[in-house]
């Protein structure tokens, strides 16, 4: 029988901080870009701060400054966006319960709060391999706090000094970052069809109704696509 | 800050919160198959193209460029970041190339 490995909850923290050092100097990238950005759409340095910080979502970022306009907030549609975008966290976290199942709950319910992309990949590549934990997440989560944070309050004091970003192309940063993490999406031909209404819904709907509705529309009407299509061909073999 | 911002940025954290924690609160009751299943797997996917394609659509010639030039590097480079910097300069080297 093997003895189970000696659990040294300091040494995984600082081995979670370790291996995500690279992947926090590239989020880092990204939040000086979201932090010139924002001050571009006229938030404050502290709504930065506490977006950055309560918020900590980059993708769901980007979309609620393109949505941005003070004076007007479209806070709606800001929030539904943003649950839209960030609603594949629930598989994410879904999937990190054999980690945190020990713990009591407000404990287990605390730690959730460093789901995103980067940080649940590298964990369950560790965990595949057999040795990630609780404290490993944790040293990943914080590492990456740490770096949005900073980055993109950077990012916002520095955009002070830059005086029009469409001459830098910074305004293409949005469809550049999006289109990265559509691709980074695909998971084969699947994925084919559900995009292509997606994206048709979204240029239709864009065009009929005004403001931002259409990311919302397109999201809607392209995934019970993906769906209805999936669920067909599932009906099909069982049959 | 103004009213507005600050309940707009409360409201994205708590949306947020709440399916970062929904997702384990779930995590038995989720369904693996079937019809919500399949949905959840294809918002993300299908949010961010309802995102892009206008963008592209209404865009000029540069920005189709810069847009192929994005693709091209994420599949080279399979990074986020270098991704965005080589969109960012792709669209800006078009714009004096085109004169846009």
């Amino acid at each position: 029988m093997h003895a189970p490995a000696p659990y040294d909850a300091r040494a995984q923290f600082w081995l979670g901080i370790r291996l995500f050092f690279p992947v926090a100097i590239s989020i880092a990238a990204y939040g000086v870009v979201w932090g010139v950005l924002a001050g571009q759409a006229g938030l404050s340095v502290l709504e930065v701060a506490l977006m950055s910080g309560l918020v900590f979502a980059g993708a769901s970022q980007f979309v609620a400054l393109d949505m941005w306009t003070p004076g007007s907030l479209p806070v709606l549609s800001i929030i539904i966006a943003t649950a839209i975008v960030n609603l594949r966290m629930v598989l994410m976290s879904a999937t990190l319960r054999p980690l945190v199942g020990h713990l009591p709950l407000p404990r287990a319910l605390g730690t959730m709060f460093f789901v995103s992309d980067e940080q649940w990949a590298m964990t369950m590549a560790e965990v595949r391999k057999g040795n990630a934990s609780v404290a490993f997440f944790l040293g990943t989560g914080v590492l990456s706090w740490f770096a949005w944070m900073a980055s993109t309050l950077v990012g916002r004091v520095l955009g002070a000094f830059i005086d029009d970003p469409a001459r830098y192309g910074l305004d293409f940063a949005f469809t550049a970052t999006f289109l990265a993490l559509l691709f980074g999406m695909w998971r084969g031909r699947g994925d084919l069809i559900p995009w292509l209404v997606a994206a048709l819904a979204a240029i239709v709907s864009s065009r009929l109704i005004e403001g931002n509705w259409y990311i919302i529309v397109g999201g809607l009407v392209g995934s019970f696509a993906g769906a209805l299509i999936e669920t067909a061909k599932e009906r099909r073999h069982v049959a | 800050m103004s009213l507005e911002a600050l309940i707009t940025i409360l409201g994205m954290a708590a949306v947020t919160y709440a399916i970062r924690a929904g997702g384990l609160l779930l995590a038995n009751r989720l369904p693996t198959t079937g019809f919500v299943a399949s949905w959840l797997k294809h918002v993300p996917g299908a949010v961010l193209a309802s995102l892009v394609a206008p963008a592209v659509l209404t865009g000029g010639p540069a920005e189709a460029i810069a847009a192929a030039a994005t693709a091209l590097i994420y599949f080279v480079t399979r990074n986020l970041f270098a991704t965005m910097a080589g969109g960012v300069l792709a669209v800006y080297l078009a714009r004096l190339a085109l004169g846009g």
